[in-house]
């Protein structure tokens, strides 16, 4: 008699974890195969003067974050705010990687909504976004002061996500690195 | 009637057709094979139901620009493979290699059909090895 149910509970048993996993993970937010690796290196023309070239070496040996935004990015305008806080507690050097965008909106967008970026790069083609594996804005990339991805975080930054996923990285990275 | 219907049988058809930037961008013949196989078999990420071919997002049609680029410096397709699951991961192919990783996507299906199979098997034995006798029950009502 147990026997005949045995089966099909196993089998419940089973799928129920999986379907609470999948049910649970965000799929449209893909691992990077760059996690780990080291960043992909890049120059490109500055957003504020296109005669003048920036890219890696602006961060070179420095713990870095690299944020991609774009000016039609409606979440890059949600997050902004956070990342004028950020750059102003000085805590961390913050790239911008402008994506796929215009000079002109780009410009006012800094003007109007302040610059928290100590670089800007026009990345007007997605060139170097392809090249770091970009697909949607915004997105933030942590860079070791060994220059390895040491994490990549899809969607608009926050002081929970920044005291929850970036700075135990920053933390472990410095232990292990130093 | 009947051809009203194949009229707009023959529009549907013609939908696809004006696809976005993906017509004609090798003068060879065999080049643009290639490119037409290869577009529609990567991932547009944005949009991740759909090939690269299909979609016309910019990163889409930024891909397929890379993707251009790549074969017209002679690159072969496992170049341009190599090229996109190092940026983008093995999901960004429709037919992602196998390897650790990938594996259960690849074995999944057989063993899914082999576990099926001896429920199957099981059942039809039991019921073999029961007794026939709808004809008493019958004979008995």
């Amino acid at each position: 008699m147990m026997s005949r149910f045995l089966l099909p509970i196993l089998v419940f048993a089973i799928m129920i974890p999986i379907f609470i996993i999948g049910l649970g993970r965000n799929k449209s937010e893909l691992p990077s195969p760059l996690i780990s690796a080291p960043a992909p290196t890049f120059a490109l023309p500055s957003l504020q003067d296109a005669n003048v070239t920036v890219g890696s070496d602006n961060y070179n040996g420095k713990v870095a974050l690299v944020n991609v935004w774009a000016t039609w990015c409606a979440a890059c305008r949600t997050e902004h705010a956070y990342l004028m806080e950020l750059a102003g507690r000085g805590d961390i050097p913050i790239f911008g990687l402008n994506w796929r965008d215009q000079r002109k909106p780009a410009l006012n967008w800094l003007k109007q909504l302040g610059d928290p970026y100590f670089v800007t790069a026009y990345d007007q083609d997605g060139r170097v976004g392809i090249d770091w594996g970009v697909y949607g804005a915004p997105e933030t990339f942590l860079i070791g002061a060994d220059g390895t991805v040491l994490f990549k975080y899809i969607s608009p930054m926050t002081e929970q996500v920044w005291q929850e996923e970036f700075l135990p990285r920053i933390r472990a990275a410095e232990v292990g690195g130093g | 009637m009947k051809r009203l219907f194949l009229v707009l049988f023959l529009t549907g058809l013609a939908g696809p057709g004006h696809a976005i930037d993906t017509g004609q961008a090798f003068d060879d013949a065999e080049m643009q094979a290639r490119y037409e196989r290869i577009i529609s078999e990567v991932r547009c990420l944005v949009c991740q139901n759909q090939s690269i071919r299909d979609s016309n997002v910019f990163l889409a049609s930024d891909l397929r620009r890379e993707i251009r680029r790549l074969l017209s410096e002679g690159k072969s397709d496992a170049d341009i493979s190599e090229f996109l699951v190092t940026r983008y991961g093995d999901f960004v192919l429709y037919r992602p290699p196998m390897r650790g990783k990938t594996l259960i996507l690849w074995v999944a299906p057989f063993l899914l059909i082999g576990f099926g199979l001896v429920v199957v098997v099981r059942v039809l034995r039991s019921r073999m090895a029961m007794p026939i006798d709808d004809d008493n029950e019958q004979a008995s009502a």
